[in-house]
């Protein structure tokens, strides 16, 4: 073989290596594309599953409040949750955020206010949270004040115009992470006039700077209210607080002063706008629309009514001893049938496309919340009139409500109702059509013909939203016109995903910048980053399983009539689905669930037990109990936290007893006295007759020990 | 699969914003990337022509989507032939040792990266740079000896 034939193979030979590694190559990171989506495919459901169990626990506490009997125990229990503020009028609004008399001690050494609220004061602000000092409950106090004054009178959809000189900055959900927000201040510069910012709801809760972020957004809007501009978000409702941390978060830096600043939050979230529209041309919410949004109709709320998204608007009395409760239409009802056959609110367009429902199972949701039969109203009508003839105090709501008014009105609330929650609750769905939401149990599916319906309706050209996490901070879809916007980087864990805002001038065309959090995240390999996040997603998931053991146990049965303890790898994947409705690939994440397989048979037996999680560090004989806590560990504290009026962060023992039977009524399980008795004495760490709420729950927090952790 | 909503998948990407595009080339080349994460994650080794073959078997008439229905059966095909198979570690380590010419048992990245970009099927350079993060140790040395064992995915039970 002469020299250039040799040199000739060894080139042939070098190309031939070339694609081999290439095509090597390729697979390896295609491998590590399908782990990631499964990640946040767990991830996500898991999110959605826990969304949609509050709204299931608050559909059950309706329920309770229109069949309970005065005299039950449970009634007076859960009237707490719905009993609106005791403070009404505007005038003892400004009396309850007298911040006055607190002092301000000498030792403080955080930084000190002045109002009105100055540029330099708010950056104050921002670097003491940069070094991580707190601000004193009294300047807390003046700064909520300021806010509640000036949201009054702003309108429910705020109108901005760019011009060339100034760019409008865009961010979405913050959740508390209060390193994305000074990252984005780093990057982008601080709010002012000549830099306008929209922040498009979510600013608390699951993160731990849930406060310090209200805080920074609301001075700046103090200091240029025409050019910061805040959207509510589904999680700008005290309810939702009580379950996702920021409640908690509140008590635990405000021991003295965390209950009224949660009460004023409350009624300063039902004060935020609703919408942005910039130019007239580009919308802003923080969920997204639905086939019957109107803004003009959204524009002429009274959006101050709609506290919760968990409450819809109902009319108020006095109860005979004096406390307002929200309509307790059952106690002069004759029928009581079940909720479902009321009137509920129905008004989404039903496509033929196929439900995005994760199971067949009905599900509870806010579409099915009953808004009371037009029988119940004429009678809560009547009373209403004889109270008020009888010199009882209207709520500051209902002041402008006439005697004469009819079941339209209530309607007139229903229609309301439902436009702000499609607004702060929906998510974008590929398919044509408009369905409800049974995912997160509110708000609704909308597809690209309903945007495109909307969008042109309204003579907008796009939408840009929020409330959905994406892996690269935002994600357009239904060809361009929708824009999601996602400013919370890592928020499923460290390395999960990236954080994005948008810069936008007078060609409204969006401009993105994407940020990550932790320095350590960027310099992780995609490997090693994808290797991260699956760990900490498999360990939730894992969780859920164990939790669920017995139900499990039960799925698998089924398909194992003579008890060999066996099952086909189909089978598995189908019981596993049927018993957590997560929407999960089962199929490709067993091998990293399921180690003891063998010719496609698992041995369900063995896999439950290696699903080696730690039980608690009390000894509580009653496993069903324990069940039901793992199970219900969401559900249990949001109970507890609702229950804990004084927000002391204690409960009595009468309480916790109480706490348990509602929860046994909502499972339609059983638990004897005696073993709620058992269970309160054994975790009374203080032995002091009450149960400190904290304690209690990190108890029963499982630790994932397996070898794969 | 993950697909949790839709049947039909889409050939149009909607994780990634580009410039709006109209050219076939450009849809094809998206559709490479979905369809060939899926087929590489069931054990497959395509190379790129490979994949655009079967893309063009599958595609429905130059819209960009691909069903379900015509997927399964050709996706189940191709399982059954074995088609692509995987690359096994020894051939792989052949493959590395042909790029070595001077036979030190490590790649500098610039040797890996003209072979990467310029022959065979090549990386654009976001792949490439991907690539010389995850091979490359400490001292900006590819030792592929190592790499082809840490990093062979066994095939699945």
């Amino acid at each position: 073989m002469g020299k250039s034939e040799v040199r000739l193979k060894k080139c042939e030979r070098a190309i031939r290596a070339a694609l081999l590694i290439q095509r090597w190559y390729r697979q390896y990171v295609a491998r590590l594309e399908m782990r990631r989506r499964c990640t946040w495919n767990i991830f996500q459901s898991i999110e959605y599953a826990g969304e949609q169990d509050q709204i299931k626990l608050y559909n059950f506490f309706d329920f309770l409040m229109h069949h309970f009997t005065p005299a039950s125990s449970e009634r007076s229990l859960i009237s707490h949750i719905f009993r609106v503020n005791e403070i009404c009028r505007d005038a003892e609004w400004e009396r309850y955020f007298c911040y006055e008399s607190i002092e301000v001690p000498d030792s403080y050494t955080g930084p000190r206010l002045t109002f009105p609220m100055t540029f330099c004061g708010v950056s104050k602000v921002v670097q003491a949270f940069k070094h991580k000092q707190q601000l004193h409950a009294r300047y807390v106090l003046q700064l909520l004040r300021e806010t509640w004054r000036l949201l009054r009178i702003l309108t429910n959809i705020s109108h901005v115009s760019t011009c060339h000189t100034k760019e409008i900055t865009i961010c979405g959900d913050l959740h508390g992470h209060l390193e994305d927000l000074l990252l984005i201040f780093y990057k982008n510069g601080l709010p002012s006039s000549e830099k306008p910012y929209v922040f498009n709801g979510d600013f608390v809760d699951r993160g731990k700077n849930s406060l310090e972020i209200l805080l920074i957004l609301f001075g700046f809007l103090l200091v240029y209210p025409n050019d910061v501009h805040l959207n509510r978000g589904n999680h700008e409702d005290h309810i939702v607080n009580l379950r996702y941390g920021f409640t908690k978060e509140v008590l635990g830096k405000y021991r003295v002063h965390g209950k009224k600043i949660l009460n004023l939050l409350q009624k300063i979230f039902s004060w935020l706008p609703l919408a942005t529209v910039i130019d007239h041309k580009v919308l802003i919410v923080h969920g997204g629309i639905s086939a019957t949004t109107d803004l003009n109709a959204i524009a002429r709320v009274d959006r101050h009514k709609y506290v919760s998204a968990l409450r819809p608007p109902k009319p108020t009395h006095y109860a005979a001893d004096g406390c307002k409760t929200q309509a307790m239409g059952s106690n002069h009802r004759e029928a009581s049938g079940p909720a479902e056959g009321r009137r509920r609110v129905c008004s989404l367009t039903h496509h033929s496309s196929p439900p995005a429902q994760r199971s067949d199972l009905p599900r509870r949701s806010l579409h099915n919340l009953p808004m009371g039969s037009l029988l119940s109203w004429s009678v809560e009508e009547e009373l209403k009139r004889r109270r008020r003839l009888a010199g009882f105090d209207q709520s500051y709501g209902e002041l402008q409500r006439s005697d004469t008014e009819s079941g339209a009105t209530a309607e007139t609330d229903e229609h309301e109702w439902k436009q702000i929650v499609d607004v702060l609750w929906s998510d974008p769905m590929p398919q044509n059509g408009c369905i409800p939401n049974e995912v997160r149990g509110g708000g609704c599916y909308w597809g690209p013909d309903v945007t495109e319906e909307v969008l042109g309706r309204h003579n907008l050209q796009l939408l840009i939203r929020s409330h959905e996490c994406k892996q690269d901070g935002y994600e357009f879809c239904h060809n361009r016109r929708v824009l999601t916007i996602f400013s919370a980087s890592n928020y499923y864990e460290m390395g999960s995903n990236r954080g994005a805002y948008i810069r936008m001038g007078p060609d409204l065309v969006p401009h993105f910048i994407q940020y990550q959090a932790s320095q350590a995240c960027r310099e992780l390999t995609l490997r090693q980053s994808v290797g991260w996040t699956e760990r900490s997603a498999l360990r939730a998931l894992r969780e859920q399983l164990f939790v669920h053991k017995s139900d499990l146990i039960s799925a698998f049965q089924e398909f194992d009539p003579n008890n060999t303890g066996k099952i086909s790898l189909s089978h598995w994947a189908s019981a596993t689905e049927s018993v957590l409705k997560l929407g999960l690939p089962w199929r490709v994440l067993r091998p990293q669930l399921v180690s003891s397989t063998q010719y496609g048979i698992v041995d369900y037996q063995m896999w439950i037990r290696e699903l080696s999680i730690t039980e608690p560090k009390l000894q509580i004989s009653d496993t069903s109990i324990l069940e039901t806590m793992y199970k219900n560990h969401s559900n249990l504290e949001t109970i507890f936290r609702v229950i804990d009026t004084d927000h002391s962060g204690s409960i009595s023992f009468e309480e916790f007893r109480q706490t348990w039977r509602l929860l046994c009524s909502h499972l339609k399980t059983e638990i004897s006295d005696e073993a709620i008795a058992d269970l309160a004495h054994s975790i009374d760490f203080n032995k002091d007759g009450s149960i400190d709420i904290n304690e209690f729950m990190e108890a029963f927090r499982l630790v994932d020990l397996s070898a794969h952790a | 699969m993950c697909t949790r909503r839709s049947e039909r998948l889409s050939t149009r990407s909607t994780t990634r914003p580009t410039a709006p595009w109209t050219s076939g080339e450009l849809v094809r080349r998206q559709a490479a990337q979905e369809i060939g994460t899926i087929i590489y994650s069931l054990g497959c080794f395509p190379s790129q022509k490979d994949l655009h073959d079967f893309i063009a078997k599958v595609e429905e008439d130059h819209t960009g989507y691909i069903h379900l229905d015509k997927f399964l059966p050709a996706m189940t095909k191709v399982l059954q032939e074995h088609k692509f198979p995987p690359i096994s570690e020894d051939l792989l380590l052949q493959a590395f040792e042909a790029l070595d010419k001077e036979k030190k048992d490590y790649l500098d990245p610039e040797e890996l990266t003209k072979y990467m970009t310029q022959e065979g099927e090549p990386f654009t350079q976001e792949e490439m740079e991907e690539m010389l993060t995850a091979l490359a140790d400490h001292r900006n040395q590819i030792h592929y000896k190592d790499v082809v064992s840490q990093m062979t995915i066994k095939p699945d039970k």
